[in-house]
């Protein structure tokens, strides 16, 4: 299948990517199992761009703002494309997956669900979740997917970035001044509950074989390196355990049910709705 | 007034693009950060947005020594109505060809 798209006449060019649509043109059709994991990795990121979108305004400073509007866009971008291709499965548009479904049908991680708190602890998430999701972007080119493969491959270049701006910004912070290290310190403590979740293998990676990645096996590559920066910043890699319902169920998670009210508001009270 | 106070703390940065190999790099505009490996990161994010460049410098704004507005005249108006310094001034000698 062919992912080329147009240049524009003038000089700058979009260049040549993946897009939403021309997945949902493309004619490929997931599989139940394979639209569920898809469905899976979208959730992630639509949840954590809608979390980054908050900081809009709001970051210590404009070029910060204008640096996490930017990951929040590319990670809505990676959740188009993984919605789109989920619902090829089902019949469902992209739109109907992000905006009418419920909390219990969404199989985000709690990491990313996790309130944005101070720009300590939002980088602190953003650390952890973007190594997280270099390793698995890293794995999933080679899925035996074509759709999947090529999405992974467009996001990996994004993430690549999306963990510099996190490792950066944490040695910035705790090598800092002692206010920023000791609050990126509680960032870190804040969210480190809900690493293990990133890691637990669950229904449908179990079933898919080499078309998706393992999480259990994303575990050790990307705690070494994870631990590797927390120590270069000077900060100490909490020591705690899992939190309970390591299974993206959404039953023990507080927060789901909050984004979702605020993302999903506009297009249930006006079905159809453009702008 | 703590945020503008933060704000004057991060050091002013010139940014430079180069849109394709053989030009030369741009000014593109200026932004703020707290460093240089920063800096280079948010011109990335300011102004590289839609496939500009390949190549981008940041230059802290104070290491930039400016020619003063003030001294327009003196600076560039001398040049004025000395047209024997542009080539096109001479007359081609005859006999000479191809130049």
């Amino acid at each position: 299948m062919s992912f080329a798209s147009h240049d524009s006449a003038t000089r700058q060019s979009q260049g040549e990517a993946l897009t939403a649509e021309e997945i949902a043109a493309s004619g490929a059709k997931a599989e139940d199992a394979t639209a569920r994991y898809a469905l899976l990795l979208g959730d992630d990121a639509l949840i954590l761009s809608q979390r980054l979108g908050a900081w809009v305004s709001r970051a210590p400073e404009l070029e910060e703002d204008v640096a996490l509007a930017n990951i929040a866009l590319d990670l809505l971008g990676h959740a188009r494309f993984l919605l789109t291709y989920a619902g090829t499965a089902w019949d469902k548009s992209e739109d109907d997956l992000a905006y009418f479904r419920s909390e219990e049908e969404f199989r985000s991680c709690r990491l990313v669900e996790q309130e944005n708190g101070d720009f300590g602890k939002t980088i602190a998430r953003q650390l952890i979740f973007s190594f997280y999701q270099h390793e698995l972007y890293s794995r999933l080119v080679h899925s035996t997917d074509a759709t999947l493969a090529a999405i992974a491959e467009k996001a990996l270049k994004e993430v690549d970035y999306h963990q510099d701006h996190a490792a950066q910004w944490i040695l910035r912070l705790g090598l800092g001044t002692e206010e920023s290290a000791r609050r990126v310190q509680a960032g870190l403590d804040s969210v480190w509950s809900y690493v293990e979740e990133l890691f637990t293998d669950v229904e449908p990676m179990t079933q898919l074989g080499d078309i998706a990645v393992l999480p259990s096996t994303l575990r050790e590559p990307t705690l070494t390196r994870l631990h590797q920066v927390i120590d270069q910043a000077g900060l100490t890699v909490p020591d705690m355990s899992g939190a309970h319902g390591a299974d993206r169920s959404g039953r023990h998670s507080e927060q789901r049910g909050l984004i979702l009210a605020e993302m999903q508001v506009l297009a249930r009270q006006h079905p159809g709705a453009t702008w | 007034m703590t945020s503008s106070a933060d704000s004057s703390s991060w050091p002013l940065w010139e940014v430079f693009i180069r849109s394709s190999r053989g030009l030369s790099h741009v000014h593109a505009g200026s932004l703020h950060a707290p460093d240089a490996t920063m800096a280079i990161r948010n011109a990335r994010d300011l102004y590289t947005r839609r496939n500009e460049g390949t190549s981008v410098w940041v230059v802290p704004a104070a290491a930039i020594m400016a020619s003063d507005p003030d001294s327009k005249g003196a600076y560039f108006e001398s040049a004025q109505g000395k047209s024997y310094r542009h080539a096109t001034y001479y007359t081609q000698s005859e006999g000479v060809k191809h130049l």
